[in-house]
């Protein structure tokens, strides 16, 4: 273990003590080299989101010098000869012509497209990582909900950014907000018109998506990004559950230079796999669409994937309009616009202090859960993914249909039935699988692990050799803590008089949700997942397989192994 | 932890410096083993280190060739030999800028990956982490200087001092919205009506031919607009029709009303067998042109709204509420297809003022 | 034969005897299944009407009646036409394989010169669209731009943007341009084959046709310049690329990435971090056992 001390060159030396004279630096950037990043690669999906952000700029920084954003009306005789004498926008012909006429242009246009891809689908990654492992709690309530503020501004970023090209699809993709847009009660009509500068599709949409795609949004992602980042620095990044591991401390490599060299590392692959994304895999080849006309549709025309959603709540819809007094309240459009994305976001944004409510856990967490470990959440999550991937499945339902040959109806009546079954199912078949996972973890910890030897004992029965878990493995095996149970509702104290936290309805509903949160296995192995269960059975431990003894058995007999 | 230490004597004015603090988690600890710097396997470090250059190296060739790829393989019809193909030019240009962006970036995170993973030694340090809540101490301490600072400010002693501070920011703080009223114009009575009038000339839309009804046949469907408005898509944009030919006897609905209007009619049709109806689709405004010739079903394939043409467009499935608006047709002078009048109702989406 | 006996227990035998018989197995199958249509030139028209009814008698007339008046299972062919008959036969739409949604394009098992006749035969009993020939649907000096704006306004909302196809309601399709001839474009215009609308010669004219033509026979042949096309669907397999090839990739990188590494970790002085975990287990196993076996 040699370790010759490096000699920092002069001019480094000096250069650093310039900006100490200046900045009282040192203390400062030496507490943020030796700052601790764990490492588990769960912990690696928020970055890709961001340096998928830092390739946005750049790449965007560059198609914004040759675009432009006007709706002016010209007769293209660029490259693609198949277009030539077609009416088009200027902003449809300077994407053309950054597809095929400059250098290394198409390229960073799917680069460009694929980044915007590929960061909204980190941004949902890296989101229900932090929601299984629970790192969202407190102290991180506000750093959650700067991320769901992330994610819609990349969901209408990415909106903006693809309507740009006013090519068919993203137009039809306009009209469509427009036309929701249109449909909001009483304001409806101005907000349509204020934002489109008249009728749809006028020429006020494209300048004005333009400085909002790459100015007002950017700015407040940039923002946002960095409150992100620096919340996280100064509170430090959770941990998982391991050996060594406590909620005072962190555990990891320091940040120089090991997250740099790994940092970097990972910025190359994030940045090289959407390269190779943008040389094999062609992406919204606008010259295929057309420019936009409002009499022109396509089948197949879906947004981009992050949209799918709304695409899909749009389709499931069955028609409903309500009109009285000489106004129309159109619901067909009005639910699927704000219900399923309002139940998520407003549930997403409302967790956490949800979780708080309904366990009475205000404790600081640093340490992650694994999530076998909450199963009324990792239920939630899966529900929730399924509520959201039913109706994003919905959205490409001709699709499906085309691909799969069933027939189209057929599948929105499966969509319709499904958004509200398999999301309650998928909760309790989760929580199921939660809680048989915990039980084998506690059998794992009092019997420790089967080691794969086969013994014979004297009397004729066999038993497969274990062994105890080492420190490393209890680490995180044994990393559960169980929420505590509030109070039973109407429980009244010493002269009678009910908990507060636990009257009227409110009350009732806390102790609905308490009991979700506790439903667990004891640490101790002996419960079966239901709060007033069984009660511990005490004896001598679980007999070997095949030994004569009939009465330790029948003891065991509702009793997991 | 670490803790602020509070110096004796009396409560800091604001605008004092804070000392110091005193413990450091970061100081030097007197008289232990020299600090790891390299990795155990001397023999395999090296071996990773030929392996790492070996991929930078890799990534310069790359990079060398990124620029080659560049001003050699030209782009744009100005460019190329005539005669050439400007996809096939693109195509080659994207695959090879591409390939050899993604070599560069590839080689590049690899070596960087083995270089930390093989090269450095595997060190884990333990940081401690601090307390988040501040101590009671400094707490109380900002809550008193916060409340000498208000109480010297006035603010908290002299309502009339607040209250007209907000009355004179409140405009301002409108000023912005109000400045968004000329984002457009009011909506007005525009939605409610389209370009189309009695006598204006349907024609085929791209081609613009205007038609006779004998150019159809039964089972036909075609997209037209209204003549001389080819160039102007906010009015294409609610003006569009499709006329569905039928073979007699298909086409037979009632006379609708909406209120007291008349929304649709059989007397709007050409020999009862020709019918117009709005291409815009009444949920959200798509173009809904699927006609199923053997169904006679007009789906849209946004939300797969779907109407029954033979009867007044009457919605069948999806999310649409109203069926397609009829554009009354005649055949004028010349004997060529013509609007008899505007629509009878707004086309395309609901909206609140609609009625 | 011994020598394949013999090498019976080789490594590569499994792989090689399923090598065997997959070839066996498709060399038998191309020799029993029939061939396609051959391109042959189309003869001279009225010789072949007799032709074409013995044809008709033998392949249709089944369904379509021995007069093609009609059955309760198809239905008239008088006056559907020449051009209709090209289409669906030259396109093995017909004869029906079953009576479902609706036909697919498969092999035909006619000549082209034997369709011709069939249709030479109907044509005679009623008129109706005839075939176009080939200067007809040529493309040369077609309005390509013009092509595009008819395609993207009559015929992508069921073909989709590049002809790829796309769902209709009751588990039809309107199927992929990509093995379409023009020829067989143009008569599917004409005559509104099962769920297509008809976009006969009034509304759509002979030139006009070409123009639709030309563009999907540009739009076929061009290449795709940002790679694979993902089936020119558009943003579905595009987001399933993102999530399964972006994420898959990069999820599979982070496990490189932050995988325990196999000099143990230590902390900065060299003292090993944590006890070795063989060493502990062995020393605990021996007192476990005799608590734990009964």
């Amino acid at each position: 273990m040699s370790d010759e001390a490096v000699k920092i060159p002069k001019a480094l030396d000096g250069l650093g003590g310039w900006f100490d004279d200046r900045f009282h630096g040192a203390r400062g950037v030496r507490v943020l080299m030796r700052k601790v990043f764990p490492d588990h690669w769960t912990f690696m999906l928020g970055e890709i989101a961001l340096w998928s952000f830092v390739i946005l700029l750049l790449t965007g920084t560059y198609l914004a010098l040759f675009f432009v954003p006007s709706a002016q009306e010209v007769v293209y005789h660029g490259s693609y000869a198949k277009l030539d004498g077609i009416s088009m926008s200027q902003a449809y012909a300077s994407t053309l012509n950054i597809s095929f006429d400059i250098r290394g242009g198409l390229l960073i246009r799917q680069i460009h497209h694929w980044a915007a891809d590929m960061f909204m689908v980190a941004i949902f990654a890296h989101m229900l990582r932090v929601f299984f492992t629970g790192a969202y709690r407190k102290p991180r309530e506000v750093n959650w909900l700067i991320g769901i503020t992330l994610l819609l501004l990349g969901m209408l970023e990415g909106l903006f950014g693809y309507s740009l090209p006013d090519d068919q699809l993203s137009g039809a993709g306009l009209r469509i907000f427009e036309g929701v847009l249109q449909g909001i009660p009483i304001v409806g009509t101005y907000l349509a018109f204020f934002l489109f500068g008249g009728e749809f599709p006028g020429t006020a949409i494209i300048p004005r998506m333009y400085i909002i795609h790459v100015f007002l949004i950017p700015g407040l992602i940039l923002a946002l990004i960095t409150a992100h980042l620096f919340i996280m620095f100064w509170q430090k990044h959770t941990q998982m559950p391991a050996y060594g591991n406590t909620e005072r401390n962190v555990v990891g490599q320091p940040f120089w230079p090991y997250f740099l060299l790994k940092g970097q590392a990972w910025f190359f692959f994030i940045f090289g796999a959407l390269a190779a994304l943008s040389t094999f895999a062609q992406i919204n080849p606008v010259w295929l669409y057309g420019p936009y006309t409002p009499l022109a549709i396509s089948s197949a025309s879906q947004p981009d994937w992050y949209m799918g959603i709304l695409e899909g709540a749009l389709r499931i819809m069955p028609s409903w309009e309500i009109n009285f007094l000489g106004h129309t309240l159109t619901l067909s459009v009005l639910i699927p616009f704000a219900v399923p994305l309002g139940i998520i976001f407003t549930g997403a944004a409302l967790w956490p202090f949800f979780e708080q409510w309904a366990t009475g856990d205000r404790s600081e967490h640093h340490v992650n859960d694994r999530p076998r470990n909450a199963p009324a959440r990792t239920g939630t999550g899966v529900a929730a993914i399924c509520f959201y991937g039913i109706l994003w499945a919905e959205g490409a339902n001709d699709v499906l249909a085309d691909n799969f040959d069933v027939p189209l109806y057929t599948i929105t009546w499966i969509a319709r039935i499904a958004v509200f079954v398999v999301p309650i199912g998928a909760y309790f078949v989760t929580k199921r699988i939660c809680l048989g996972l915990q039980r084998h973890d506690t059998s794992m910890i009092t019997h420790g692990l089967e080691i794969g030897i086969i013994k014979q004992l004297p009397d004729g029965g066999f038993v497969e050799e274990e062994r105890p878990l080492t420190p490393e493995e209890l680490g995180k095996i044994d990393s559960k803590k169980v929420p505590l149970a509030l109070p039973a509702p109407g429980e009244p104290d010493a002269n009678g008089v009910p908990a507060p936290a636990s009257r009227g309805v409110m009350g009732w509903a806390r102790g609905v949700a308490n009991r979700a949160f506790t439903e667990t296995v004891a640490p101790d192995g002996h419960g079966d997942g239901h709060p007033d269960g069984h009660e511990a059975i005490e004896g001598p431990e679980h007999a070997a397989v095949g030994a004569g003894e009939p009465g330790e058995s029948g003891e065991h007999a509702d009793e997991e192994h | 932890m670490s803790e602020i230490e509070e110096p004796a004597g009396p409560r800091r004015v604001i605008g004092t410096p804070s000392p110091a603090p005193v413990a450091v988690d970061t100081a030097e600890k007197p008289a232990e083993p020299p600090l790891v710097t390299d990795p155990p396997d001397k023999a395999h470090a090296s071996r990773a280190e030929r392996l790492v250059a070996a991929l930078f190296v890799l990534a310069f060739l790359a990079g060398c060739g990124f620029i080659a790829a560049y001003i050699g393989l030209e782009v744009g019809e100005g460019n190329i030999p005539p005669g050439a193909n400007a996809v096939d030019a693109a195509f080659r240009s994207n695959l090879a800028l591409g390939l050899a962006l993604a070599v560069v970036l590839l080689a590049l995170g690899t070596g960087s990956m083995i270089w930390v993973r093989h090269l450095t030694p595997n060190i884990e340090i333990e940081e401690e982490r601090h307390e988040l809540k501040s101590a009671p101490k400094d707490r109380a301490a900002f809550k008193a200087e916060f409340a000498d600072g208000a109480a010297i400010s006035q603010v908290t002693k002299r309502p009339l001092l607040r209250r007209t501070l907000l009355l004179a920011t409140a405009p301002l703080a409108l000023a912005p919205l109000v400045l968004l009223r000329d984002l457009g114009p009011l909506p007005g009575t525009s939605l409610r009506y389209t370009v189309w009038r009695k006598g204006l000339r349907a024609v085929t839309l791209g081609a613009l031919n205007p038609l006779r009804p004998g150019d159809f046949q039964p089972g036909s469907m075609i997209t037209m607009i209204p003549e001389g408005f080819q160039d102007n898509p906010d009015a294409l944009a609610k003006a569009g029709v499709i006329l569905i030919k039928f073979e007699p006897g298909q086409l037979n609905f009632p006379d609708r009303y909406n209120g007291s209007t008349l929304i649709a009619s059989m007397n709007w049709t050409i020999d009862n067998s020709l019918v117009a109806y709005s291409k815009i689709c009444t949920h959200v405004g798509c173009p809904v042109a699927l006609y199923e010739q053997t169904t006679h079903h007009i789906l849209c394939p946004c939300h797969q709204s779907t109407f029954d043409a033979t009867n007044g467009a009457w919605v069948i499935f999806g999310p649409a509420a109203r069926p397609l608006p009829q554009l009354p047709l005649m055949v004028d002078s010349n004997g060529f297809l013509a609007a008899a009048s505007d629509f009878p109702q707004p086309v395309g989406p609901s909206f609140w003022e609609r009625g | 034969m011994s020598s394949i006996i013999a090498r019976r227990r080789h490594p590569a035998a499994g792989y090689a005897a399923v090598a065997g018989g997959l070839v066996a197995v498709g060399v038998l199958y191309s020799m029993l299944s029939g061939g396609g249509a051959s391109a042959d030139a189309p003869a001279q028209a009225t010789t072949q009407v007799a032709q074409g009814k013995s044809l008709f008698v033998q392949s249709c007339s089944s369904c379509h009646g021995l007069d093609a008046q009609g059955t309760s299972q198809a239905p008239s062919l008088i006056g559907a036409g020449a051009a209709a008959v090209y289409f669906q036969m030259s396109t093995g739409r017909m004869p029906a394989k079953e009576l479902g949604a609706e036909n697919e394009r498969k092999p035909t098992d006619f000549t082209e010169q034997q369709i011709y006749a069939i249709a030479d035969y109907i044509a005679s009993l009623g008129g109706g669209p005839p075939i176009p020939s080939d200067e007809q649907v040529s493309t040369e000096g077609a309005n390509t731009a013009l092509g595009e704006e008819l395609f993207s306004t009559n015929c992508a909302q069921c073909h989709g943007f590049a002809g790829a196809g796309g769902a209709l309601t009751y588990g039809k399709n309107a199927p992929s341009l990509n093995a379409s001839t023009p020829k067989q474009i143009y008569t599917a215009m004409l005559t509104g084959p099962e769920a297509m609308p008809v976009f006969g010669d009034g509304t759509v004219t002979p030139q006009e046709k070409r123009d639709i033509i030309a563009f999907i026979e540009d739009t076929k042949a061009e290449p795709n310049p940002g790679g694979l096309s993902l089936a020119r669907t558009g943003t579905v397999t595009e987001g399933l690329l993102a999530w399964l090839g972006g994420l898959g990739f990069l999820i599979l990188i982070a496990m490189w990435l932050t995988a325990r590494r196999r000099d143990h970790a230590i902390s900065e002085r060299g003292e090993a971090e944590h006890a070795s975990a063989e060493g502990l287990v062995v020393e605990k196993t021996e007192a476990e056992h005799t608590e734990h076996s009964s």
